[in-house]
């Protein structure tokens, strides 16, 4: 792995890209999924306005709020947005893939998702604490899930580095293995449940009792709530840039050279739309889950992905 | 090398003075606190300067000591494994010493008694501890386990007023002697194959595979007891929060520890020659107290019985990692053997830092408000914010986040199991990712206990009076958990150079370290192998640090600055009043609803005679009605017929006298 200074260049313009790309991406799923509905929707570039607005805006802090309430945004966002830039985007062979592999993404996500929690029980009200205990009791099926369907491609790739496994997937002539479609169909049921989707939650309602992300950040206001938000976007680029590159890797950048990374760029831009076009028919003819359904949704990632490992450990590494 | 078995001895004895020394509480209660406390300070800072020394030097030094019977002398011997546990114990009677002064401070008024009582024990309970791990006899370590499980007998059973510890304390003293028969079986297996109690005669013995794998299992059922592994672990959720907060650190944090310790010592130093089927057994029980451990920690609303559930989860996954240690060994792969051994050692002295840390946090607590129950707590940061970023900074590294120290060793553990590959059983393979599910379901749970004794106890707004007042902790108690705290974030992100001291261990008994290819790369962990897997804990703080930095120059320059403090809006309802809040109950009841099969719930809803309804919720352990209460029954009627033979006739007890007398003859005679 050649490390320079141009790969560590390549490394931070990919993590700006997430951060200049997520609000994007949340924008084009709105859309379809309105033109889906025979709505006409809001413009593509609405969630930047959102986020604009709310930086002009004052935040208020309620005054039983501690220290960690405004510290807790920062936590969120950056732990989050380093989670995201550890996944190779454009380009493989990147020195960032070094600092953290798939089980330390995993773990900043669920640091993030500690202090989200943290931060809405902060205040003292009640739809903070329902809205952290539900996103607590969700994380505690999901991660399962998502560790399960990840050690299934760590093993098969002998690496949890994510440049090599995505790597060994680009030259192993793509054989259909059942263990990847298993983890393929644990890691999306994962990433809807995560990013807080239908039929897990909806992000597109605020007075629900159902509600989950958007409880616990009812108090938020100003500043702090459009980190929360950018952390909510990226999060959704990070789960579907790690869906597209480790199942449909083709096109990403092997070599640092511009006509790769070009192709790379196009690549991931075509791969993202392609799977907010199909998270946004699925948000369209499901319906959303009662709380108490959720586990059985969640269950059932956690068999497909253990599944997908233990067919892989059975029936592929002998042979 | 003789310096480190000085420096030890020094330990024991400076542990062993200030037991006596407490003696004089019962003149003056002040005693304890001027001169024994820190007196054990001083032995815990010396215990932890020879086990670093140890770990350095990586020498063995082994002396004998003209105490115990005349022709079997103490010997005593401290090599690596010796040493990183004594760092263990040294660094938690450190900060214990540091602790316990502004404890006993608020209760020396007219209890000389129990005072000298409290400090006699503890310096006794510690001396045992430090001769567990220094013993190279059988006799001398069982001596001393003995003195640690009575000493701490008596410190559980120090709030003895209430019929609660009491009981506890029973329970306790009743499977500690369980566990303490099954590894003294377990010593005669090896004594008796070795021909002698010394550690060298049991090393060198030869062990059939039937005898190995009985003193193994008498082991394992012992030291399995100490630990609190499920289904023995009956005695510990009520054990560890009866006595005072700083002995349940030093048993959380320490005394389990030397259970691992002795389960280390005998399997992989003594039996030598392991049986993978061993390792299967260790990771199954493990992963079922992991399991039952963090389940029911997040059920409990007493805050210190949650600590020690949680406690019961963490020995579990301590025993996962010997076991896949075990089973890689029996299998042959060495190196991934020394792998998972370095991660439960790793995470032994990890859970012994924040475990410590957060009951000494408890402790705070309790002193500050006088109150347990996390359903009175609340807003607790604002009124102890030291406490309060100690006890975040330990919850963390509980829950296994980036970058603190819980991680790394759950890393390593999560490391070790991807590598079963190379094992060449389907079902072995097989069972290991079954394991690693358990554990990932376990890390998630343990966050969400993180989450709710956090949000419950030290955000939102205080729900009882005496909570709204709380005092901030004293200086020493501060000072004590701030030490831990920066442990616990040292040892998050320095890794590379805490495996580097830890390697000394497999080195001495496996009789190598981790292999060529995971050369220590400085700033990069890579255990196995650089494309294997690698991770920086500083550069992933470093990047933390900018991307945060880059965030908050952003909003500097674009963002409007300026907060306004608010009532809380809430949704447009009125400002929530303290009672409005989500309780620990509330918090857990989605989980308790999912996982209630595995839980005894009870609710009970009646109406009182004046019309108000009441609804009661009673949580239990399922094993309690399924193995703890069968088998007192059957004690209980075994010993109802047994009292038939007390006749009270001299005659029919000279009977059977004569009766075993025979039966004995014969089998004499049979047997020669």
């Amino acid at each position: 792995m050649a490390v320079t200074a141009s790969t560590w260049l390549i490394s931070v313009i990919e993590a700006l890209l997430y951060l200049a790309l997520a609000p994007l991406l949340v924008g084009w799923v709105r859309k379809v999924r309105a033109r889906l509905q025979n709505r006409r929707g809001a413009p593509l570039l609405q969630p930047y306005r959102d986020l604009r607005k709310l930086l002009v805006k004052e935040a208020r802090v309620a005054h039983t709020a501690s220290p960690l309430y405004r510290l807790a945004p920062y936590v969120v966002l950056t732990a989050t947005w380093l989670a995201a830039a550890s996944i190779p985007m454009v380009a493989l062979d990147l020195p960032i893939a070094t600092v953290a592999d798939i089980i330390v993404l995993v773990g900043l996500l669920a640091l993030a998702r500690v202090f989200l929690a943290l931060a809405a029980m902060d205040v003292g009200t009640a739809f903070g604490g329902m809205g952290a205990s539900r996103e607590m009791l969700i994380s505690a099926l999901a991660e399962p899930a998502l560790l399960m369907a990840v050690f299934t491609l760590a093993m098969t790739a002998h690496s949890t580095n994510l440049t090599i496994l995505i790597g060994h997937h680009l030259s192993d002539d793509f054989l259909l293995r059942p263990s990847y479609l298993f983890a393929l169909i644990g890691l999306i049921l994962v990433a809807i449940a995560e990013t807080g989707r239908i039929p897990i939650d909806n992000p597109a309602t605020h007075l629900e009792l159902t509600m989950v992300h958007e409880a616990m950040v009812l108090e938020y206001s100003g500043r702090h709530l459009a980190m929360l938000e950018a952390a909510a976007q990226i999060k959704l680029m990070l789960y579907g840039v790690l869906i597209a590159n480790i199942f449909l890797p083709w096109g990403i950048a092997q070599s640092i050279t511009p006509a790769a990374l070009a192709v790379g760029l196009m690549a991931i831009l075509l791969k993202l739309a392609l799977l907010g076009v199909a998270l946004a028919v699925a948000e369209t003819v499901v319906a959303k889950l009662r709380l108490f359904r959720a586990p059985a949704f969640l269950n059932l990632a956690v068999l497909l992905s253990l599944l997908g490992l233990l067919s892989h450990v059975i029936l592929e590494v002998g042979a | 090398m003789a310096m480190a078995l000085t420096l030890s001895g020094l330990a024991v004895a400076f542990a062993l003075g200030s037991a006596i020394l407490s003696l004089g509480a019962v003149k003056d209660g002040r005693v304890i606190r001027i001169l024994a406390t820190p007196l054990l300070g001083v032995a815990g800072v010396s215990a932890l300067a020879a086990g670093v020394v140890a770990l350095l030097t990586g020498e063995v030094a082994t002396a004998t000591v003209p105490l115990g019977l005349p022709w079997l002398p103490w010997q005593i011997r401290l090599d690596a494994l010796s040493g990183f546990f004594m760092m263990i114990i040294g660094i938690l009677i450190s900060v214990v010493g540091i602790h316990a002064p502004s404890y006993l401070r608020g209760i020396e008024q007219g209890r000389g008694e129990a005072l000298a009582a409290l400090g006699g024990f503890t310096g006794l309970f510690l001396t045992g501890m430090l001769l567990v791990v220094l013993a190279a006899d059988a006799f001398l370590f069982m001596i001393a386990w003995e003195l640690m499980s009575l000493a701490s007998y008596f410190l559980v059973a120090f709030q003895h007023e209430h019929a609660a510890n009491r009981r506890a304390a029973f329970l306790y003293l009743l499977m500690a002697h369980v566990g303490g028969l099954a590894i003294l079986l377990g010593f005669g297996v090896l004594a008796a194959f070795g021909e002698g109690f010394s550690f060298a005669a049991m090393r060198a013995a030869e062990l059939s595979a039937l005898w190995a794998s009985l003193a193994f299992g008498l082991a394992f059922i012992g030291f399995g007891m100490k630990a609190g592994l499920v289904p023995l672990h009956a005695w510990l959720p009520e054990a560890h929060p009866a006595a005072p907060s700083h002995v349940s650190a030093l048993m959380s944090g320490a005394m389990l520890k030397v259970a691992v310790y002795g389960f280390v010592r005998l399997t992989f130093d003594l039996i030598g020659d392991v049986q993978w089927s061993w390792g299967v057994l260790v990771i199954a029980i493990g992963a079922a107290s992991s399991l039952m451990g963090a389940l029911l920690a997040l059920m409990q609303t007493d805050l210190k019985r949650l600590l020690a559930y949680s406690s019961v989860e963490n020995l579990g996954i301590i025993f996962i990692g010997l076991g896949l240690s075990l089973l890689f060994l029996g299998r042959g792969h060495t190196l991934l053997g020394v792998l998972a051994l370095i991660a439960a050692l790793y995470h032994s002295l990890n859970h012994a830092l924040f475990k410590g840390l957060l009951f000494l946090g408890a402790g705070a607590i309790l002193h500050g408000t006088h109150e347990r129950d996390l359903e009175q707590m609340g807003g607790l940061l604002r009124r102890m914010p030291w406490t309060g970023l100690f006890f975040l900074i330990g919850g963390l590294s509980l829950a296994g986040l980036p970058p603190f120290n819980g991680f790394v060793s759950e890393w390593l553990i999560f490391q070790s199991a991807l590598q079963s590959w190379v094992i060449d059983n389907g079902v072995l393979r097989a069972l290991i990712p079954i394991a690693m599910a358990v554990l990932a379901l376990t890390t998630a749970l343990v966050a969400a206990t993180v989450v709710k004794t956090y949000g419950v106890a030290f955000l939102g707004q205080a729900r009882s009076r005496h909570v709204r007042r709380a005092r901030p902790a004293p200086r020493g108690m501060r000072l004590a958990q701030g030490l831990l705290a920066v442990l616990c974030i040292l040892l998050g992100l320095l890794p590379t150079w805490v495996i580097g001291l830890i390697e000394s261990v497999p080195k001495q008994i496996l009789g190598t370290g981790l292999g060529d290819a995971a050369t220590p790369h400085g700033l990069w962990l890579a255990p196995i192998a650089p494309e294997t897997a690698i991770y920086s804990a500083p550069l992933a703080l470093l990047s933390l640090l900018i991307l945060g930095g880059l965030v908050s120059l952003v909003l500097r320059r674009g963002a409007v600055r300026r907060v306004r403090h608010c009532d809380a809006w809430d949704c447009g309802f009125a400002p929530p009043t303290p009672r409005m809040q989500y309780t620990a109950t509330a918090f857990a009841q989605p989980l308790r609803r999912v996982f209630a099969m595995l839980m005894q719930i009870e609710t009970t809803q009646a109406t009182r005679e004046d019309g108000t309804p009441r609804y009661q919720l009673k949580i239990g352990d399922r094993l309690w009605g399924t193995l703890y209460l069968p088998v007192s029954a059957m004690v209980e009627s075994a010993a109802r017929r047994i009292v038939r033979l007390q006749s009270g006739h001299v005659r029919g007890y000279l009977g059977w006298t004569l009766v075993t007398l025979i039966l004995l003859l014969w089998v004499v005679s049979v047997v020669d």
